[in-house]
Order: structure tokens, then sequence, then C-alpha cells
């Protein structure tokens, strides 16, 4: 069974003379364990699309299922762990308790919260700065709170969007690479919104090349290039051929 | 004018102790307190010495009738309020004052508390918020002196304590802050934040708890303090058709009427009810820094250099 079906997926915005259509039949369909990539120029519904599919949005027409399921059962079994461009930590509380945050909610008992906490800092290499607030770090290092923090419940489908979007270039190849290592091991499924080309090719098995007005999915291009990547694969022939697929695909629907 | 030089210059001496890190904070803005009163008093008395000399009559004749000198308001202060009383001006209205606060405090809880579940309901229902909203803002516009009468009336008829129908009277204006304050607050989070929750499946009153209470902390506290001082002034606008002689109210009317023999008295009386405002706004002030610990400011202290933060 896929982890996420898109069938004829459209969402439009507003009434009357305002109505702007967003999505226009989408169609994808994510394997478990898949790591896949949204790239497209702003505006053309890759955010709006991933909100569908984590019940932050309901679609106008057509159908999602997660896991089977609809995506709001599918939230309501917390099977989402989100993560947006802004690490939107919460400021009274330390870099621990924000990480604890989703498994209060969730009614987790207080020693299991600590050593889940405890777990996914020492995950994201953070496990000295625990006691710290969130205005103590640096950006790199707040997103990387906010991964901690997504994964802490353990959900099935990790949704970025733009994680890495506000970080300067070396943080970002960085915390690409970090990603991908976190990605290996835990073996989540992984819907990445960006608008870096490069990013969504290191990053991703398929990416989603999507274009606006109506946004649609103009192409799925397949990386193909294995896994572990690393430095090396940056500097890849294949890497390049990639890139450059994916910004033709771009071009030809401007 | 000899005043004016001479505090400058000691100012000049003073702040550079004021900033010096070994200095404790309360220490500090307790000189710098001092240092204003010590200005105003300076103002004044200044005042009345050049329009004396110039014999200048605008906007206020400097005379000792409608301008009684700093210390003869302080040596009123311990005369027998008077004469043939026997307890001295400082004590009526230090009692006075006590029972005010009383009257503030009650004022003030009821008020915090009202503000704070409407500012609730108002979050939770933008309905309630649109068709409730106006009239919450209609009753500030209300003159408190025309509501304080029909509370104290309908307070006797029940039977409760003329001092609570009064602290009722102090919660009318005590709430309206309180609930512009906190709705804002609770509005504040970004709205990430509010689809981080959502992500989580998390209860409204989670959301609530712990996200929107303590994101609005800060803005509630300002409205705290703008409550406090609020209260004080109802408590006193209250006791006024009240009619009972214990608080500044009924203080502030009888000296009032013996203003044009005797003002130091009326003048001591309007600065025992500053600072009742004053300590009570203090108290808000320090609950706050209990209670919102961990913002950057309060913290500044303690807090790491940028380099050591932002390492890694």
């Amino acid at each position: 069974m896929s982890a996420v079906e898109i069938r004829g997926v459209g969402k439009t915005f507003g009434r009357g003379a305002g109505v702007v259509e967003a999505l226009q039949n989408i169609n994808l369909s994510i394997e478990t364990g898949e790591f896949v990539s949204l790239i497209g120029p702003s505006g053309c519904g890759k955010s709006t699309l991933l909100r569908l599919v984590g019940d932050l949005l309901a679609p106008s027409t057509g159908t999602l299922t997660v896991g089977g399921k609809t995506p709001h059962a599918a939230r309501e079994d917390r099977d989402y762990g989100m993560v947006f461009q802004k690490a939107t930590l919460l400021d009274w509380r330390t870099v621990r308790r924000n990480v604890e945050l989703p498994l209060e909610i969730m009614g987790i008992d207080g020693e299991e919260r600590q050593s889940r906490a405890a777990e996914m800092l020492a995950l994201v290499g953070l496990s000295e700065f625990a006691g710290h607030y969130p205005w103590q770090l640096s950006g790199g290092m707040q997103q990387r709170v906010a991964i901690a923090r997504a994964l802490s419940f353990e959900p099935s489908l990790l949704l970025m969007d733009e994680p890495f979007g506000a970080l300067d270039e070396m943080t970002r190849e960085a915390m690409q690479d970090e990603l991908l290592r976190i990605w290996e091991r835990t073996k989540r499924t992984v819907i990445f919104v960006t608008h870096s080309i490069p990013e969504a090719v290191f990053l991703s098995q398929r990416v989603a090349v999507m274009s606006r007005r109506p946004g649609r999915i103009s192409r799925v291009v397949d990386v193909g290039l294995p896994y572990p990547r690393d430095e090396d694969t940056r500097e890849d022939q294949g890497f390049y051929d990639k890139i450059t697929e994916v910004r033709e695909a771009l071009r030809e629907h401007e | 004018m000899p005043g004016l030089p001479v505090v400058f210059s000691a100012m000049a001496a003073v702040s550079p102790t004021l900033e010096a890190r070994t200095v404790p904070r309360w220490v500090r803005s307790t000189l710098w307190f001092l240092l204003i009163v010590a200005v105003l008093v300076l103002v004044w008395e200044a005042y009345k010495f050049i329009w004396t000399q110039l014999e200048w009559t605008w906007p206020v004749r400097p005379i000792n009738r409608s301008m009684p000198h700093t210390w003869d308001i302080v040596s009123a202060m311990f005369r027998p309020a008077r004469r043939g009383g026997e307890d001295i001006l400082l004590v009526i209205l230090a009692e006075a004052a006590l029972f005010t606060l009383r009257e503030a405090v009650l004022g003030f809880v009821i008020g915090g508390v009202f503000g704070f579940l409407l500012a609730v309901v108002f979050v939770r229902s933008p309905l309630a918020e649109r068709s409730l909203m106006p009239y919450v803002v209609a009753s500030q516009t209300v003159p408190i002196i025309a509501v304080a009468p029909m509370v104290v009336l309908w307070a006797g008829r029940n039977d409760w304590p003329q001092w609570v129908a009064v602290a009722f009277i102090a919660s009318y204006l005590t709430f309206f802050p309180v609930t512009i304050n906190t709705l804002r607050g609770l509005q504040s989070p970004d709205p990430t934040a509010t689809e981080l929750m959502r992500s989580y499946a998390a209860r409204p009153g989670q959301v609530l708890r712990k996200l929107q209470v303590p994101a609005a902390l800060p803005y509630i506290f300002t409205a705290l303090k703008i409550s406090a001082t609020a209260s004080v002034i109802g408590s006193i606008i209250g006791e006024l058709p009240a009619g009972f002689p214990d608080g500044l109210g009924r203080v502030l009317l009888n000296f009032a009427s013996t203003f044009s023999t005797s003002p130091e008295k009326l003048f001591a009386t309007v600065f025992m009810s500053a600072v009742a405002g004053i300590v009570f706004v203090a108290a808000v002030s320090l609950a706050e820094r209990v209670v919102v610990r961990s913002r950057p400011e309060v913290f500044a202290g303690d807090m790491l250099t940028p380099d050591e933060g932002r390492a890694g």
C-alpha cells in the first residue's frame, strides 16, 4: 500500500469573481519510505499541496489518502511530523521542552518524554543544548530542533515546507546531509517542498516538478542516484544531469 | 536659579555608578526614582521662586494657598489632621489608602478574571467577538460616576458590604484593558505555530494552555499594570456615592472643600493616592518578573554572548 495517494485533487480559494484556482488535477502516488520533493516557482501551489496532504486545508475536488486513511484520520492518529521554513519554537520553553511539546499533547508521561527527547536531540546532534532557549541558538540549530520535535512522536510521514529556505548555503548543505542521514536511519516517508533545484535533486528519489496558474504537476523526474549521497554526489556528473533535467522541466512550463 | 545645575552635576556624578554592573538593579531603579522625585520638587519650588520674583500669575499664581511649599505638604502629614484630633494626617491617609487598596485589589482580581475569560471566549468564537465587542467598548464610554451609585444601591439591597460594591465598580474599569490585551496576546502566535498544534491533533484547551496563554503573558501583564492603576481610580470614584468615610475618596472630597484654607492636605492626599497606585503597579511588575521568567530581557544578566550562543 502506498503511503500517500493523490487522485484528481484541485483546490480553489475565494468565491465569485475573486476565485483563484491554486491546484488543478493533481495525481501523485508516494511509496512508503520514499523521499519525494515538490519543486516549482512561487505561487505554483506546492505548499498548498503539502497542506492538503497534512489536513491543514481541505481539497475542493478529488481525493487524498494517507496510509489508506483520510488525511483527517491520519492527523488524528498523529501520522504527520511537520517542519516549516520558520522553526516556530516556543521561546518560553527550553530546547528539550520544545521537543517534548508534541509528546505532552499526546499524553505521554514524563519519563518517557524525557528519554525520547534526549534520543531525538542526540539524533540531530544537539544534546548539549537541551537546556538552552531557542533565542540562544543559530537558525540552523533551531531548524534541527524543529526536526527533532517532528520526529519525537515517530510519525510515519514527514512533511517539510522549505525547511532550509532561510538558511545560508553552507548551513543548508550541512542540513541536507544530516536530513539524509536521519532519513536513512528512520526510514520515514518524506514530502519535501523546495524551490532549490540542487536541493531537490540531492535529497530525493523523485522530484515532482510543478507549474503555476493553475498549479499542476507537469513532470515527475526520477533521480536514481545511489544512496548514501555525500559530497561526492554533489560533484557527480549524474547529479548535474538531473539538475539540468529538472531545470528544463521547469522552463518548459513557464 | 541655583538648584538645577546642582541636579545636573549630581546626575552626572551618579550615573557612572548607576551603570556599573556591580550595583543591583533594584538599587539603581530606586536611586533613579529618588532622583526624579528630587527633580520634581526642585521644579515645583523653582516655579514658585521665579514666578514670585517676576510677579507672573499665569498659569498658576505661585502663592502658598494654591501651591504650598513641598516642605509644608510634608510637615502637614505629621500634624493632626483636624484641630484637637489625635491622629496625624499621615496615619489617616495611610489607613484610607489601605482601605482603598483592599477594594482596588478585589476589583482588580474580579475584573482581571472576568476580562481574561471574556478574551478566551472571544478568541474561541469570532462570532461572539463580533457581536459582543461593541458592547464591551461601549461599556467604557459610560461614565463610571453614573454607574457607581447604581451598584452601591443594588449591593445595599442585597446586604453586601459596601467595600465589595466599590470593588465591583473598580472591576468595571479593570476588565477592559485585560480583555483587549489578552485577546491580542492569544492571537499573537505565528500561524505556523497554530498549524503545528493542529498537526499534533491538539485539543482547543491544549492549544490554549500550551501555546496561546504563554504567548499572551507579556500582553496580559501590560494590561494588568494598566488595570492596577485603573482599579485604584475606580475605587476612589466608587467610594464617593457610597458615602462612607474610610477610603481615599471621602478624604479627597473633604480636603478639596477646605482647599482654599489648607491646600497642603489635599496635595498630601493626592500624593498618597499616587503612592497607593505605584505600590500596586510595583507588585504586579514583581509578579511579572517571577511568572515571565524566560524572556530575554529578564535573562539579560546571564545571557550568553552572541558568539557563545551561536556556536555550532
